[in-house]
């Protein structure tokens, strides 16, 4: 479980966060741009400190005291903008992340998802947003992160780019826990497995027409198990 | 003097090794200070930044006044160090090497701190989320991001150094082959009247401050055309 109860100010804004979604699959955390969303995904990375608890699979990053800092936690971030750095190539990012990571990385594996094979050797410079971003999710996953933090990476992006990444997206939640930062609804709906609200800082559940579609699979299989074994019907009130 | 005679003047010899060893001073020096200042802003920072750049309005004899009297012998300073043999630090090289590295603090400190600030917090957030330590981040991203800072550092350093006068006269005096670096040796020449050798000295000088200028504008040039990643 992704269990995160998160609590601070920024000024007159204030920030209440409380939620507990499995680990697994694509959570998008949805709401317009002021609501408090980048806040949440930087505390929960460590790189913000507030009040309260995250623990990934009941490992504590933040609880009472303790504050695993940020470069500990092994999570993967994709920011708004790729943030390469300018001062390596392409490769050069890569072998960055695969050198710290704690277990090692896939890396043809992950160089073939983003199909980045040809910008390798490329100056960071050189490359169109689109693939900017590509190389910034590769670089995220050659550190073998334990959660997958993603902020609204494909909102610089122009249409064309923006279609040619959502699939590998929606590909990499198969394989990683991905919490995932939007305000567009195509995004979310194309992506979600689940879907929290974001509102003035506020987290609420999505509740849409018959109660599932914030769901995982895993999640409506259970609920369907769960109801069949108590003989009720598999509609969740 | 022939241009070769200049070239071995004692005095540019002097001169040569003086830069060069307070631009490697400085650079050490200025980089925890610079980065220090870039990280935030507060009061203390700020008292900080203005007694760094003290050199940059104070007239160079009254740094090398109160610098000849720190460095001279009974100072409170040369006190600490007299159980090491040392008894006063004025008119030795060691004296001028301390003297230039105070002297040109500001021009080492500035450029570097404009490079750490201009890179942001955001590459090395990205390096921590890719599991750097502070330490790892610091070597591996900050330094090589601002590494266009530390140039620009390296040369106004080297070239204000070998521009000083007043205050390695107050703290060096002039003994040849010692503390007499090029722009005492002009002043001397002049006085004697021979103009000959000071024009070739000072010739020298001109261009060198000329390619000097002209390189940190390239720099700079390079640097506007640098797209963010």
């Amino acid at each position: 479980m992704i269990d995160v109860r998160l609590h601070g100010a920024r000024g007159a804004f204030v920030l209440n966060a409380v939620f507990s979604v499995p680990a697994d699959g694509i959570t998008v955390v949805r709401g317009s741009s002021g609501s408090g969303k980048t806040s949440l995904l930087r505390a929960i990375a460590g790189l913000e400190h507030m009040i309260g608890h995250v623990r990934i699979n009941s490992e504590p990053w933040q609880d009472g005291k303790v504050f695993v800092p940020p470069h500990r936690r092994h999570a993967g971030y994709v920011f708004q903008e790729a943030s390469l750095f300018a001062h390596l190539d392409v490769r050069g990012n890569l072998d960055y992340a695969r050198k710290r990571a704690p277990a090692s990385a896939d890396f043809d594996g992950v160089v073939a998802d983003l199909d980045i094979a040809r910008l390798l050797d490329r100056s960071v410079h050189d490359l169109s947003g689109g693939e900017r971003q590509r190389v910034a999710v590769a670089r995220a996953l050659m550190a073998t992160p334990k959660l997958l933090l993603m902020d609204e990476p494909l909102s610089s992006l122009d249409r064309a780019a923006r279609d040619g990444i959502l699939p590998l997206i929606r590909r990499l939640g198969q394989k990683l826990p991905v919490l995932y930062v939007t305000h567009d609804p195509t995004e979310a709906k194309a992506l979600a497995d689940r879907v929290l609200r974001m509102d003035n800082g506020q987290v609420t559940p999505e509740n849409l027409s018959n109660g599932l579609e914030g769901l995982s699979q895993v999640e409506i299989e259970r609920l369907a198990l769960a109801a069949l074994r108590s003989g009720l019907s598999p509609r969740p009130e | 003097m022939t241009g070769w005679e200049v070239l071995l003047d004692k005095a540019v010899w002097l001169t040569a090794q003086l830069a060069a060893v307070t631009t490697l001073c400085l650079l050490v020096i200025a980089t925890p200070i610079a980065w220090w200042l870039s990280r935030g802003r507060s009061l203390f920072k700020d008292v900080i930044a203005a007694i760094v750049a003290l050199p940059i309005v104070l007239p160079p004899t009254v740094l090398g006044f109160y610098l000849l009297v720190a460095l001279g012998p009974n100072s409170p300073l040369m006190v600490l160090l007299q159980p090491f043999g040392v008894r006063t630090l004025a008119f030795s090289f060691t004296g001028l090497v301390i003297g230039s590295i105070i002297y040109s603090l500001p021009f080492a400190v500035q450029p570097i701190r404009n490079a750490f600030e201009a890179m942001g917090k955001r590459p090395l957030e990205a390096a921590a989320m890719l599991g750097a330590s502070p330490l790892d981040r610091f070597f591996t991203v900050a330094l090589p991001l601002a590494r266009r800072g530390f140039i620009t550092a390296a040369l106004l350093v080297f070239a204000h150094t070998v521009g000083e006068f007043g205050v390695v006269l107050m703290i060096g005096g002039a003994i040849p082959g010692k503390t007499q670096v090029i722009s005492i040796r002009i002043f001397e020449l002049v006085e004697q009247l021979d103009y000959t050798s000071a024009h070739r000295l000072a010739g020298g000088l001109m261009v060198f401050a000329f390619v000097v200028l002209l390189a940190l504008l390239m720099i700079d040039r390079s640097q506007g055309r640098k797209v963010d990643a």
